[in-house]
């Protein structure tokens, strides 16, 4: 390889390093070290109280289940604005990311006056018995509403670049349009799909100002995990909400080293 | 790119998928839309102006407006500076420092909130000794932007690198062999090539940083009209049943949105048609 004659490596390697210390890196080490400081037994009881334990299930359930409807949401998404053409179609594409520019506060407000039993959705749904609002089915509807932009700007590209000529020689060699889908579309995108969906269901694990409005926050019912740091905070138990942050944190780690893996798998995946 | 896509799916097909995502954007984009300036103008024109003209809101703006001045400078650079870096030299840890610019996306908000506070709150070591020079970081605004500049820092490098990347380092090394220094080469070769990129990586950290909830609501401390930004003021006005006024500071955000949004498709235009002036 010829040698590298542009200038500005130590600078850009000196502040680079130097931001990310003092924004990123040290910060976080502080975080970890608390539980440390606390002593394993300590640490284990604030992480695993009844109350954390039900919160990390209220957070990855529906966190999860936010994700799996975006998996099929986004796919159809995605597949409308990149396949077929008519109009509005560009104004919807651009809206695809208002769940991203709209503050997460915002959506809250928004969700839990919608569904509340008086509300334009609420009043259809309370009569049937059906309680949006103080219930996982709630916090289910917001996360749906944040994860949806990162499962379709995921996918639009890959679909896009996606060769017609394979589709279009799969149907000549006499598949089916369904089996065109199953066969030769599908295996092409999954990888892009599945990377959405994990963007979308980290997100949703520690998203917090879209659902607390309309959670209710009843504990054991409706609590979810960044509550529990935040009202630890609220009684100055710092070491306790520090115990609960490194367990989510620990699961941002796995997340983040999973979508590694996925990229790599995405890029060797035959085009 | 633009040439519509041979109708490979039967009509029926085509008509269902389209209907699908339509009553979803209907029930998930739109209604919360036009709930927001439903509400928000419930109580009139006169009340909807004074939700945001009063003190509070006032300072909440103030506060909002200060922040974003602060915080997207400090990561444009940064996002310079280390896109520079990733896409023009080989080196140990190149990985592990890429990964790292996804850290925000996959932290709780919270979390980026709480480990300002237990580094720099007044019963640390060192928010201590600051407390002594009469520095307060934790409930005040150094704090607010500091969680700002965590939640921020990666959208406008993670816009660059891509882009840098696909232009590799022919053009600055000519330009370097032709005689021109380094600031030189950046500045008259690098920036151009870039800019549209940049722009759109500081319309995403603006928007953040304009919106940002969870991160702020934990060094904020929520004191009123002092250390509110705009979507706090949004959850005070919320938690005290005045929605109206809730919606009215909401709508700013809105707008602000949508916004972000035309912008953000604007750019994307200037950027398709800059590559295409770069084809022979």
């Amino acid at each position: 390889m010829k040698r590298n004659i542009l200038p500005g490596f130590g600078l850009s390697l000196g502040y680079t390093v130097f931001y990310l210390s003092f924004v990123v890196l040290i910060p976080l080490f502080v975080l970890l070290l608390q539980p440390v400081g606390l002593g394993w037994e300590a640490f284990w009881k604030a992480a695993t109280s009844r109350r954390a334990l039900s919160a990390y299930g209220v957070s990855f359930t529906t966190a999860l289940i936010a994700a799996l409807v975006n998996f099929v949401i986004g796919l159809i998404t995605s597949w409308v604005l990149v396949r077929y053409r008519f109009p509005g179609r560009r104004i919807l594409d651009a809206l695809v990311d208002f769940p991203f520019a709209l503050p997460t506060a915002v959506a809250g407000v928004c969700f839990a006056v919608l569904y509340s039993p008086a509300g334009w959705l609420g009043q259809f749904f309370e009569p049937l018995g059906f309680h949006v609002v103080n219930t996982t089915t709630g916090i289910t509807l917001a996360l749906i509403f944040i994860g949806f932009p990162f499962v379709v700007r995921t996918l639009q590209p890959v679909l896009a670049d996606l060769e017609k000529e394979l589709e279009e020689s799969a149907q000549s060699l006499g598949a089916g349009r369904a089996q065109t889908f199953v066969r030769v579309i599908f295996p092409a995108i999954f990888p892009s799909l599945v990377t959405g969906f994990t963007l979308a269901f980290s997100r949703g694990v520690g998203e917090y100002g879209s659902v607390i409005f309309i959670a209710g926050n009843l504990p054991f019912k409706t609590e979810i995990a960044p509550l529990i740091i935040m009202s630890k905070l609220d009684q100055f138990d710092y070491a306790g909400a520090a115990s609960v942050a490194a367990v989510l944190l620990l699961f941002s780690f796995v997340m983040l080293l999973a979508l590694n893996a996925l990229q790599t798998w995405a890029n060797k995946e035959p085009k | 790119m633009s040439q519509p896509a041979p109708a490979l799916d039967p009509a029926w097909v085509k008509g269902v998928l389209i209907a699908l995502t339509v009553l979803f954007f209907a029930v998930f984009i739109f209604l919360p839309l036009f709930l927001v300036f439903a509400e928000a103008l419930k109580k009139g024109w006169d009340y909807y102006v004074s939700a945001w003209t009063d003190r509070v809101a006032f300072q909440a703006i103030q506060l909002t407006l200060l922040t974003t001045a602060i915080v997207v400078p400090l990561n444009s650079v940064f996002g310079l500076a280390a896109a520079w870096l990733i896409t023009k030299y080989n080196f140990r840890g190149k990985t592990f420092l890429i990964s790292l610019l996804d850290l925000p996306f996959a932290v709780s908000p919270v979390i980026a909130g709480l480990i300002f506070v237990l580094v720099l709150g007044s019963n640390t070591p060192v928010g201590a000794w600051l407390g002594t020079l009469g520095i307060k970081v934790i409930f005040a605004p150094p704090g607010i932007v500091l969680a700002t500049l965590f939640v921020t820092f990666p959208f406008v490098v993670r816009e660059l690198i891509p882009l840098m990347q696909s232009q590799g380092r022919e053009e600055e090394e000519a330009a370097l062999t032709l005689g021109a220094r380094g600031w030189q080469v950046f500045l008259r070769v690098t920036l151009p090539n870039i800019k549209w990129g940049l722009l759109y990586g500081m319309v995403l950290c603006n928007a953040r940083a304009i919106g940002e909830f969870g991160a702020v609501s934990v060094v904020s401390g929520h004191i009123r009209g002092e250390t509110n930004t705009i979507p706090l003021h949004v959850e005070i006005l919320y938690s005290e049943y005045n929605f109206t006024a809730s919606f009215a500071v909401a709508s700013i955000l809105v707008f602000m949105a949508l916004v972000t949004l035309v912008l953000k498709a604007w750019l994307e235009h200037q950027f398709e048609k800059s590559e295409k002036g770069d084809l022979p």
